[in-house]
């Protein structure tokens, strides 16, 4: 290996606040990469780094840290906002730009931002990125997205087209066909923009550190098929999936991370104890459920409380998989890294046909004997929402528990009406507990 | 003695409307083992269908015509129409002839709906199309001719008949003669848009949705003969390029409502998947290869195709207007259909900066209230006249 990974320093756990939100070390240490990752995008420039920005689904922080590049996540700058309350301004500023009501929210989230000068969620601004690497995994709308904003930021743009595992499995025309794209296209970009040369020794560095990570986030995740779960695999886990999906793979901080969190979380499993919610642990696990589909980010608080305050764990979740799917084994592999990302990229949750979507759901509701489905139906995202009636009928029947569906969005806060999915979750654990009563019964 | 317009355009008709696919039935009865497969908009290959001896079934969902029951319950209410509608065509039986689906790469609801397909036709071919998205003939062309192969072998496999090379070049031959009797048709229409009013194209293009290939050539040259033997009144229509139509269909009465507030429609993106490809393909040579040139290099542009650089992005509908000498562009797209409605903000932007005026709306399938998308369609040939008088 030529180049050494730049080292930093490893990040410290954020200072508590005295707000009574409780959470895990773990988490207040996410954050703070997060923000961290912020405060660097902003003061890239200055420091004469170049910025990539690209997609969570099938994002290739390995090869892009290969160049020294800053990265930014838009999907991430959405959700930030979302929690932040900023976007519902954002989506109606976008909307008023000529952005039609219909699409996608994460958006005109993020074009709104932009509309108001571009100030990230930390309240730092967001420079402009110098190259667009639209890896277009499992969503159509993400190629329209880059499309949107290269028009307005006018720098390069380049693609690594996804193929979608129609058939239901990863052909070796498909492999070739991303891994061809990163030789002949994307590696040559980045190296364009960047002005730094590809070393493909460094990248299998980053890839060491990336599967440490995973085999630890893979721990946590499946720590919630003991009784009870020592974590909420949905509301719990999207703090858990943060630097892993996003800027992070491949880091000594993100191994660090997920150490200190494999950590915190055996050591819940060994004192029998239930998830940390904001209100504190979870005293008494009364429902388990998979969650299929994204949170509403607007009123996430909100949304789990209507969980943990019925006493309803998420054990397993097909979001926690939509930036990489690790728990059926795969791992970024450091002796074949182009085919390697290839692999990654090709088998993110979206990017996964809809027997494969329903045997997972299935597998998980066996695996983490779940009582039950919940689909939470989101109006932007048709790549995750198109279809999930089926699923919901499909898995009702082969398992024979019951599903429940609900609607809301991503962050529109127009879209979360807290009083009907109150009233709909209250009435489907009641007919979890019906049926599991009239199961006692028989 | 030749069929007159009117006659040709009742029978496109009596097709657009048999939701029951009775002229495939046919086709398929007048020998035995014939097989037809169904493909969604916007582009496959129907070369490869052909040279299999099967016919290529345009499925463009249900239209205004069909009422939706059991596919409603599939979808919630943020989802466009035309997935909706084919469900219930598939669930009521009447996409029984078809042996096989293709879904080509368009979007989401599209891809989606390739996975149901496979879980609730269990019995029927289903295949998902992936087209490339990288336009080098060494990346996106060896990967579009890999997955085309793929299709040649199982559709050789249903049939019981290895699809041949001599096969595909015979028919791209056949496909070269229906897309030059298309773009006659097209020409035609921007010539003398009064001749060939819109409505009537629409059909004829939608016949050729259901008929051989063959048949369908026929049928739109002899349609330019005789609507072209009889005069039809000159009215000082706008003339429009009319886009963002690719998929889910819009209801005759609509494109008949558009006409009659006074635009002419010179262009559209009405059924690209006989026009998609841009010229004729060479008869010789690998076929598979020709085929995927083409695609790469010599191909419509629509909202669900990658522009690779900025300075792309609109340039296929501002070519349009100049070439068909349109005055202005409706943006015509269904609800919830996000190519469209997500590439509509760019295409407004090129068109402000060439100074091109535009409107838009959007409407479904079965858009049954014509009186506003009149009234806004006629304000904008009306400002349209205003301006050139001025």
């Amino acid at each position: 290996m030529n180049t050494p990974i730049i080292q930093t320093a490893p990040p410290q756990p954020a200072k508590k606040p005295a707000a009574p939100v409780q959470k895990e070390d773990a988490m207040w240490l996410q954050k703070e990469m997060i923000n961290r990752n912020y405060h660097e995008l902003s003061v890239a420039h200055d420091q004469g780094r170049k910025i990539c920005a690209t997609f969570v689904p099938g994002n290739l922080n390995e090869l892009v840290m290969c160049f020294d590049m800053a990265r930014s996540l838009p999907e991430t700058n959405a959700l930030q906002n979302g929690m932040r309350k900023k976007s519902g301004k954002f989506i109606m500023d976008a909307e008023r730009d000529g952005h039609s009501e219909d699409v996608c929210t994460y958006v005109k989230s993020d074009l709104g931002m932009m509309l108001n000068g571009n100030i990230g969620p930390t309240g730092e601004p967001l420079p402009s990125p110098d190259l667009l690497l639209l890896s277009y995994t499992g969503c159509f709308t993400f190629m329209k997205w880059f499309e949107l904003i290269r028009q307005k930021y006018g720098c390069e743009t380049t693609m690594l087209h996804v193929p979608y595992q129609g058939d239901g499995r990863i052909s070796k025309n498909m492999r070739d066909y991303v891994v061809g794209q990163l030789k002949k296209t994307v590696i040559p970009a980045l190296e364009r923009v960047s002005g730094v040369k590809f070393d493909i020794d460094r990248l299998r560095q980053y890839m060491k550190e990336s599967v440490k990570a995973e085999e630890d986030l893979v721990h946590v995740l499946q720590s919630a098929k003991n009784r009870p779960s020592p974590i909420d695999g949905y509301f719990g886990a999207v703090y858990y999936i943060g630097p892993i999906f996003t800027a992070f793979r491949g880091t000594p901080e993100a191994t660090q991370y997920y150490a200190v969190l494999r950590g915190e979380i055996d050591e819940r499993l060994r004192q029998g104890k239930g998830p940390i919610t904001p209100d504190g642990e979870l005293k008494e696990e009364k429902y388990r459920l998979v969650v299929e589909g994204p949170p509403n980010w607007t009123s996430f608080r909100e949304f789990w409380k209507m969980f943990y305050d019925e006493g309803a764990v998420v054990v397993a979740s097909t979001y926690s998989k939509v930036g990489g799917v690790y728990d059926f084994g795969f791992r970024h592999d450091p002796d074949h890294p182009l085919e390697s990302l290839a692999d990654y990229c090709l088998g993110c949750y979206t990017n996964l046909n809809f027997s494969q979507r329903i045997d997972m759901i299935c597998r998980y509701m066996d695996e983490y004997q779940a009582d039950g489905l919940l689909i939470n139906s989101i109006k932007s995202c048709n790549s995750f929402s198109a279809g999930q009636l089926l699923i919901l009928r499909e898995v009702e029947k082969r398992t024979g528990r019951p599903a429940a569906f609900i609607e809301s969005d991503l962050v529109d806060p127009r879209y979360f009406s807290a009083a009907n999915i109150k009233n709909r979750l209250e009435s489907y654990f009641q007919m979890i507990k019906q049926k599991r009563t009239a199961a006692a019964v028989h | 003695m030749s069929e007159s317009a009117q006659a040709i355009v009742q029978r496109c008709q009596a097709l657009y409307e048999d939701l029951h696919f009775e002229a495939v039935k046919a086709w398929k009865a007048a020998a035995p083992g014939r097989k037809a497969i169904g493909y969604m908009p916007v582009y496959v290959p129907c070369e490869i269908i052909h040279a299999a001896g099967m016919l290529p079934v345009g499925i463009l969902g249900g239209g205004d015509q069909l009422e939706v029951i059991q596919g409603d319950a599939y979808y919630q209410s943020y989802i466009c129409r035309i997935p909706r509608s084919t469900l219930e065509m598939g669930l009521t039986g009447r996409l029984d002839c078809l042996d096989g689906m293709l879904f080509p790469s368009i979007c989401d609801v599209i891809r989606n709906l390739s996975g149901m397909w496979q879980v609730m036709f269990k019995d029927k071919y289903v295949k998902y199309v992936d087209v490339p998205q990288n336009y080098r003939d060494d990346v996106g062309g060896e990967f579009y001719i890999h997955e085309m192969r793929t299709l040649c072998d199982d559709l050789g496999a249903l049939g019981g008949k290895p699809v041949t090379d001599e096969a595909l070049r015979a028919s791209i031959a056949v496909y070269n003669d229906n897309r030059r009797a298309v773009r006659e048709l097209y020409a035609y229409r921007m010539a003398k848009p009064w001749q060939a009013p819109t409505s009537e194209v629409y059909l004829l293009l939608r016949a050729g949705m259901v008929l051989p290939p063959e048949e369908h050539t026929v049928l739109v040259r002899n349609y330019i003969a005789a609507t072209d033997a009889v005069e039809r009144p000159r009215r000082d229509n706008a003339r429009v390029v009319l886009t963002g139509s690719f998929c889910e269909q819009p209801p005759l009465n609509l494109i008949r409502s558009i006409e009659m507030a006074g635009c002419y429609v010179v262009d559209d993106d009405y059924i690209l998947a006989l026009r998609w490809l841009l010229d004729d393909l060479p008869t010789v040579g690998n076929p598979l290869e020709e085929l995927s040139k083409a695609f790469l290099h010599r191909s419509a542009s629509t909202s669900s195709k990658y522009d690779e650089k900025r300075e792309d992005k609109g340039r296929f509908l501002v070519e349009s207007v100049r070439r068909s000498g349109a005055e202005g562009v409706i943006f015509a797209a269904p609800s919830f259909c996000d190519p469209a409605l997500l590439e509509r903000p760019m295409l407004q932007a090129v068109l402000a900066r060439e100074k091109i005026p535009h409107t838009a709306f959007k409407y479904a399938e079965n858009t049954g209230q014509m009186a506003p998308i009149r009234e806004q369609a006629g304000t904008f040939a009306d400002s349209i006249k205003l301006w050139s008088a001025a």
